[in-house]
C-alpha cells in the first residue's frame, strides 16, 4: 500500500462482500417463489424478497464504488486522503442505515414502513428501486456529499490524472441523478419520465464512467501499460457512453405516455450503446497483451478481462435483443428484461468491483503483490462457478421469457398471465438450480480469502 | 485512437441516416411535403460556410507542416469563426422553426429534422471546442513541423463534422 489512508478502502470492501451474500440469498428465496409461491409465506413475501433483492444490490455496489475510489484516488493523486477519519465515519452511517432500511422492509410491512418514517410528510416511497424511506434517501445523499467532498479534496491537492477526473465525474453525476429520487410528481408519466434519470442515467450513463476508470486502473497496475494509451481508450469509451446512452433513455420511453418520437430516438440511440461495451473488450484485451510486465495476482487480471466481456454480453447484446421498440412492443416487462438484467448487472458492475477487490484487497490485508497461488486458484473457481452460473440464469431467463413472449403475446389466442406462469416453470426451476450453484461459486470466493500459503513477491 | 472515435461518431450518424431512408420510404409525400418548409438558401450557406472553415483547417495543418505556427493559429481561429457562422445561422433557423410552431412531435420527418441537425449541432459545438485547444496550444507553440499530432487531430475531428453535415444538408433539406 503506498498510502496509509487507502486502507479505509477495507472495510467498505468487506461490507460490500456481507451484502453481497445478503442478496444473492434473498435472490434464491425469490427464485423458489416462482415456482412455490407460499415459500416462507407470510415472513416474507415475494415482494419484499425482490425489493431486498434489489436494493441490497445497489447497496453493496455503492460500497464497492466507494471502497474502489478511496483506495484508487490516493494513488492516482499522489496524496494521502483529504480525511480518512470522515471517510471512516460514513462508512458506519451508511453501513447502519442501510441495515436499518432493509430490517424495515423485513419486519415492518411497507406502508407502516411509510407511516413510520413520515412519507405522508415528503413522499418519495413506494417506487422500484427508490423504495427506501425518505430519511433513507436524505442519509444517501449526506454520505454521497461527504464521500464527495473528501474524494474531490484529495484529487485537488494532489496529481490530477484522466482516471480519477472520469471517476469523479461518475460519482458526481451519480450523486445528482440520484436528486431525482426525491422528484414525484402527481403525474404517473412524468413520475415515471424523471425515475428513469435515476435508473437509466446510472446504469447506462453515469455508472459506466465509475466502471470504465476503476477497469483503467487495475489494467494500468496489472499490465504496465503506458497510462497515455489507456487514458486514450478511456476517451473514447466514455465519450460514446454518453453519446449513446443519454439518448438512449428514449427506449424506456415506448410505452410510458411520452411524445412518440421517443420510438425512434430510444431505438436508434440505444441500439448503439454496445459500441462502449465492445470497445472495452477490445481495450482490456489488448492492453493484456501488450503487457509489459506479468503481475503475480492473475485472479485480478482474471475478473478484469472477464468484467468488458460479459458486460458487453449482458448489458449490450442481451441489451439489444429487445431494445428496438418494434421488438420491445412485445418482450416489455417479460423475463427478457430480468434476463438481461441479472447478466448485464452481474458482467458490468458486479465483475468490476469484484476486479479492483481482488487487486487491492491481498496489498490492504498487507501481502505482498498478491495472494498465494492456492488462494488464486480458489478465487478463480469462484470466477468460473459464478460467471457461468449467471450465464446459465440468463439462458434459462432467456428460454422462458421467449416462450413468455409467445404465448402470452405473439399466439394467436394469447393465455393469461398466471397460465403462462405455470408453462414456463421448468424454466423457474432450472433459473433456481443455477443459482444455487451461484451460490456454491459465491461460497468458494468467500473461502479464498482465508487460504494462507506462500505469497506471491511484489510485481 | 482518433480514427476509432472518428469511425464509431460516423457509425452513429450512418444509423441516423438509414433510419431516416427508412422512414421516408414509409411516407415519402408526407416527407417530400414537410421538406419545402426548411430554409434551403440557409442550409446552402451553412454548408459553404463549414467547407470554407475545412478549408482554413487544410491551411492550418499545411502551415504548421511548414513550421509557421503563427499562421497555423491564424488558420485556426479563421475556421473557428466560420463554425461561429454555422452556429448563428442554424440558432435562427430553429427560432424561425420553432416561431411556425415546429416541434420533434410534428411529425416523423421534423423529428428527424430536430434530432438529426441538432446532434449534428452538438458536434459543431465540440469540435469548436476542440479546435480551440488546438489553437490554444498552437499559439503557445506545442507544435512544430516536427510534432504536430494535435493538429491533425482536430482537423481530422472537424473534417467528419464538416463531411457529416455535406451527407446531412441534401439528405434531408434538398433530395425530392
Amino acid at each position: 500500500m503506498q498510502y496509509s489512508s487507502q486502507a479505509v478502502a477495507k472495510p467498505y470492501f468487506i461490507a460490500a462482500i456481507g451484502l453481497f451474500v445478503g442478496q444473492i440469498l434473498f435472490g434464491l428465496i425469490m427464485g423458489l417463489q416462482y415456482v412455490w409461491g407460499d415459500f416462507l409465506f407470510p415472513e416474507i413475501p415475494f415482494n419484499v424478497a425482490r425489493m431486498v433483492h434489489t436494493n441490497l444490490l445497489i447497496v453493496w455496489l455503492l460500497f464497492g464504488f466507494m471502497g474502489a475510489a478511496y483506495y484508487l484516488v490516493p494513488e492516482e493523486a499522489e496524496t494521502e486522503l483529504a480525511s480518512p477519519k470522515l471517510a471512516l465515519a460514513l462508512f458506519w452511517i451508511f453501513l447502519v442505515a442501510g441495515a436499518l432500511t432493509i430490517l424495515g422492509y423485513l419486519l415492518v410491512p411497507y406502508s407502516g414502513l411509510a407511516k413510520l418514517t413520515g412519507n405522508d410528510l415528503f413522499p418519495t416511497m413506494g417506487r422500484e428501486f427508490l423504495e427506501q424511506p425518505t430519511i433513507t434517501k436524505i442519509g444517501i445523499v449526506i454520505v454521497a456529499l461527504g464521500f464527495l467532498y473528501n474524494i474531490t479534496m484529495t484529487i485537488l491537492k494532489g496529481r490530477k490524472t484522466v482516471i480519477s477526473l472520469v471517476l469523479l465525474i461518475g460519482l458526481w453525476g451519480l450523486a445528482v441523478f440520484f436528486l431525482f429520487a426525491f422528484f414525484n410528481p402527481a403525474n404517473l408519466v412524468l413520475d415515471k419520465f424523471y425515475w428513469w434519470w435515476v435508473v437509466h442515467l446510472w446504469v447506462e450513463g453515469v455508472w459506466e464512467l465509475i466502471l470504465g476508470s476503476i477497469l483503467a486502473f487495475v489494467l494500468i497496475k496489472t499490465t504496465g501499460v503506458d497510462r497515455e494509451i489507456i487514458e486514450k481508450w478511456l476517451y473514447v469509451i466514455i465519450a460514446m457512453t454518453l453519446i449513446t446512452g443519454i439518448v438512449g433513455t428514449g427506449h424506456h420511453y415506448y410505452w410510458i405516455g411520452t411524445p412518440e418520437y421517443w420510438q425512434w430516438l430510444g431505438s436508434i440511440f440505444s441500439a448503439l450503446e454496445p459500441i462502449p461495451f465492445f470497445m472495452m473488450v477490445i481495450f482490456a484485451f489488448n492492453m493484456v497483451n501488450q503487457r509489459r510486465r506479468e503481475h503475480p495476482n492473475k485472479a485480478a487480471v482474471l475478473w478484469a478481462l472477464g468484467t468488458p466481456v460479459m458486460a458487453f454480453l449482458g448489458a449490450g447484446v442481451w441489451g439489444f435483443m429487445h431494445t428496438l421498440s418494434p421488438v420491445n412492443y412485445y418482450t416489455h416487462g417479460t423475463q427478457i428484461t430480468a434476463a438481461h438484467g441479472h447478466m448485464a448487472f452481474y458482467g458490468a458492475y458486479v465483475m468490476v468491483v469484484l476486479a479492483i477487490i481482488s487487486y487491492a484487497m491481498p496489498i490492504l490485508r498487507g501481502r505482498a503483490a498478491a495472494n498465494s497461488p492456492r488462494a488464486q486458484v480458489w478465487e478463480m473457481w469462484s470466477f468460473w462457478l459464478m460467471t457461468i452460473s449467471i450465464v446459465f440464469i440468463t439462458l434459462f431467463l432467456t428460454g422462458a421469457g421467449i416462450l413468455q413472449v409467445w404465448l402470452q403475446r405473439v399466439s394467436e389466442n394469447p393465455e393469461p398471465f398466471m397460465v403462462v406462469q405455470e408453462k414456463i416453470a421448468l424454466f423457474y426451476w432450472m433459473r433456481e438450480v443455477a443459482g444455487v450453484f451461484f451460490l456454491v461459486g459465491l461460497v468458494v470466493y468467500l473461502i479464498s480469502f482465508f487460504i494462507g500459503g506462500e505469497e506471491e513477491a511484489t510485481a | 485512437m482518433i480514427w476509432i472515435f472518428i469511425y464509431a461518431e460516423l457509425l452513429v450518424f450512418g444509423i441516423l441516416f438509414l433510419a431516416y431512408a427508412f422512414a421516408r420510404a414509409r411516407n415519402v409525400a408526407l416527407f417530400n411535403e414537410s421538406q419545402l418548409h426548411l430554409n434551403r438558401t440557409a442550409g446552402a450557406v451553412n454548408t459553404l460556410v463549414l467547407i470554407t472553415s475545412s478549408y482554413f483547417v487544410v491551411r492550418a495543418v499545411a502551415a504548421i507542416r511548414a513550421d509557421r505556427t503563427r499562421a497555423c493559429a491564424r488558420w485556426l481561429l479563421a475556421a473557428v469563426a466560420m463554425a461561429g457562422i454555422f452556429v448563428v445561422v442554424k440558432l435562427g433557423e430553429y427560432a424561425a422553426a420553432s416561431a411556425h410552431g415546429i416541434t420533434m412531435s410534428t411529425n416523423t420527418f421534423f423529428m428527424f429534422y430536430w434530432a438529426m441537425t441538432f446532434f449534428h449541432f452538438m458536434h459543431v459545438l465540440l469540435g469548436m471546442v476542440i479546435l480551440l485547444a488546438v489553437w490554444w496550444k498552437a499559439r503557445h507553440g506545442a507544435y512544430s513541423a516536427a510534432e504536430h499530432t494535435g493538429v491533425e487531430t482536430g482537423a481530422s475531428y472537424w473534417h467528419m463534422v464538416d463531411m457529416v453535415w455535406i451527407i446531412l444538408f441534401p439528405l434531408v433539406y434538398v433530395m425530392h
